[in-house]
């Protein structure tokens, strides 16, 4: 089973065995959302909301205080800069100010590619420097269930980074390690698919270099394997995100080189505006991309 | 629902309760005890007053009730325990929103009152939200400026679609700090309300025209609607001022169909219940 028919099976259960809710907009449109919705209406819990993207996430909020555990689907992530701030600052508040837990996990899907200044790529950063929130990019089925299960269990908020380009990926993306490596790639969402490529291509060259994927962004709490590849690489590493660069990319990289000693770079999207057109675009760093930089360091 | 004399006595005795605790938390701000930003509703007391007594009347035990800045009389006329308010007010941990919520994001878990994360308006979508989700009665109170913000609207509208038992009350006191409404805009909110296909009406704090909105023979959330309640604010926006001295207070004119001893009575009773508290705590 593939991650969109994962997901798909996720949602239907919420739906039909845990009182739950979906709710966003056009969901029950062609496609229902990338076919990771089951075709269920309102009567089932599937809710259309208006076009009013700020309250919508108002809604979901008090849909999330009943205590009905909503997801809340936000079809391109850029749609958050109109759907974060009731999420950002009550959802996220309102079990530390007044005991009240507001349990919502957030669907966010990312895509890119001639779709413009505002709905491409990932935008978890705006939500990373909010306190009161876990922040969860899964790529494969099983850290989608992960994600799942673990927002049941507890209370919190979750930010759930998804990535289109992922949905019919099968397997479990695995950590490379080496004892000690040229160099070490933190990479996330969709970015963790070329940095895998990459650390294979370059293997050939007899380059070693570590992948050490970051699924869950927030708590970011790195395994000690991953440390040590970074303490042991001869050119430090480089964390490689779908987001701008300047966010939680340069935020972890900071952290890594503060707890490792090592050097720590960081590559995203880079720091200008998306244009529709090809040539204008701002694309997530790709299997060429991260060699360049790779190459760029280690020569 | 009628206005009888019983009744009316209970919202007095509600408002005077709202009334003597903003006059003594006026004194203990310009005394110093109460460190941050406090916004008082001394003036619109019998907004929050008249529905509560007017809920306890028709028997609406289940009710989830939001506020925003400018809550005082509301946490207290729906049952929010008055030492924790205080608490509260001085900043400590034993307070209603746990010494974080300052004046202006009490709450109450016990009354099912939900506090304000600051955005202005944002318990609009909020309790409409809520209300859909598991359909019990809601009460979103607002001020005329917060029911500006677009998301809002936006919830008016949405309540209206879903047929949701939800009252939105918008206490709409004219000012935006010291901003007029006039300057603000050329609508009026029941206008937008009823453009959105919900039932709406403009009034004034009175108890009778408040209680006259309420259809207790369909059930007062039968449907949803919106009060735009015209009211006075009594002190300034923030803090231990007056603007205007001469403004209309609807407990000294509604106190008038009562004789000056029951007056005398109630002022006496709720204001020494109010002072001991404040004095246990400061």
């Amino acid at each position: 089973m593939n991650l969109r028919e994962t997901i798909k099976e996720i949602v239907k259960d919420h739906l039909e065995n845990q009182n739950g809710l979906v709710m966003g907009q056009c969901l029950t449109a062609v496609g229902w959302v990338g076919g990771t919705l089951p075709e269920i209406y309102e009567d089932g819990g599937m809710v259309e909301l208006s076009m009013a993207d700020v309250a919508n996430g108002g809604f979901a909020v008090g849909a999330a205080l009943s205590g009905r555990k909503p997801m809340y689907v936000i079809r391109y992530q850029g749609f958050n800069w109109f759907n974060a701030p009731i999420i950002i600052n009550y959802a996220c508040k309102s079990n530390e100010i007044w005991g009240r837990p507001c349990p919502l996990f957030v669907r966010s899907i990312a895509m890119e590619g001639a779709i413009g200044p505002v709905a491409g790529s990932s935008h978890h950063s705006m939500y990373f420097r909010m306190p009161g929130m876990k922040i969860y990019s899964p790529m494969s089925p099983n850290e989608y269930k992960l994600t799942y299960s673990d927002f049941m269990k507890g209370q919190d908020v979750f930010y759930v980074s998804e990535h289109r380009g992922s949905y019919d990926n099968c397997d479990d993306l695995i950590d490379i390690n080496f004892d000690n490596p040229h160099y070490v790639l933190f990479p996330i969402s969709i970015t963790r698919f070329d940095a895998v490529k990459a650390s294979h291509e370059l293997i050939k060259e007899g380059i070693k270099v570590s992948v050490c994927h970051i699924f869950i962004i927030k708590p970011f709490l790195p395994s000690d394997e991953s440390l040590d590849n970074l303490k042991n690489s001869t050119y430090g590493g480089c964390v490689i995100d779908d987001d701008y660069v300047d966010g939680i990319a340069k935020s972890i990289a900071n952290d890594l080189a503060n707890i490792t000693g090592n050097k720590v770079e960081a590559l995203g999207l880079e720091d200008k505006s998306a244009g529709f057109a090809k040539d204008v675009d701002n694309l997530p760093p790709d299997f060429n991309k991260i060699i360049a930089k790779i190459r760029s360091v280690i020569t | 629902m009628i206005l009888n004399h019983a009744l009316a006595s209970k919202i007095y005795e509600a408002a005077a309760l709202n009334r003597a605790f903003e006059v003594s938390t006026f004194e203990q701000m310009k005394l110093g005890s109460i460190k941050f930003p406090a916004y008082l509703s001394a003036g619109q007391e019998y907004i929050s007053a008249t529905l509560s007594v007017a809920f306890q009347e028709a028997g609406i035990e289940q009710r989830q009730i939001f506020i925003q800045h400018r809550g005082h009389s509301t946490y207290l006329s729906f049952g929010g325990d008055i030492n924790k308010l205080v608490l509260e007010l001085l900043g400590d941990k034993r307070g209603c929103a746990n010494g974080m919520g300052g004046s202006a994001s009490i709450h109450s878990l016990e009354a099912n009152i939900f506090g304000h994360d600051g955005l202005m308006g944002s318990q609009g979508p909020i309790s409409t939200g809520m209300c859909y989700a598991n359909k019990i009665p809601t009460l979103c109170f607002t001020g005329d400026a917060a029911v500006e913000e677009d998301y809002f609207l936006a919830a008016i509208g949405w309540a209206s679609t879903k047929k949701l038992p939800i009252i939105f009350v918008v206490e709409d006191n004219n000012l935006s700090i010291l901003t007029e409404k006039k300057v603000r805009r050329n609508w009026d909110i029941h206008d937008v309300a009823k453009a959105f296909k919900m039932k709406a009406y403009d009034i004034n704090d009175d108890p009778e025209e408040i209680l006259n909105c309420l259809d207790t023979e369909k059930g007062i959330f039968s449907e949803p609607m919106l009060l735009n309640i015209n009211t006075n604010r009594m002190f300034w926006h923030a803090g231990a001022g007056i603007d205007d001295p001469d403004i209309f207070d609807r407990h000294k004119s509604f106190g008038e169909n009562f004789d000056s001893e029951y007056r005398l009575t109630v002022k006496n009773k709720y204001n020494n219940l109010v002072s001991k508290v404040w004095k246990q705590y400061l």
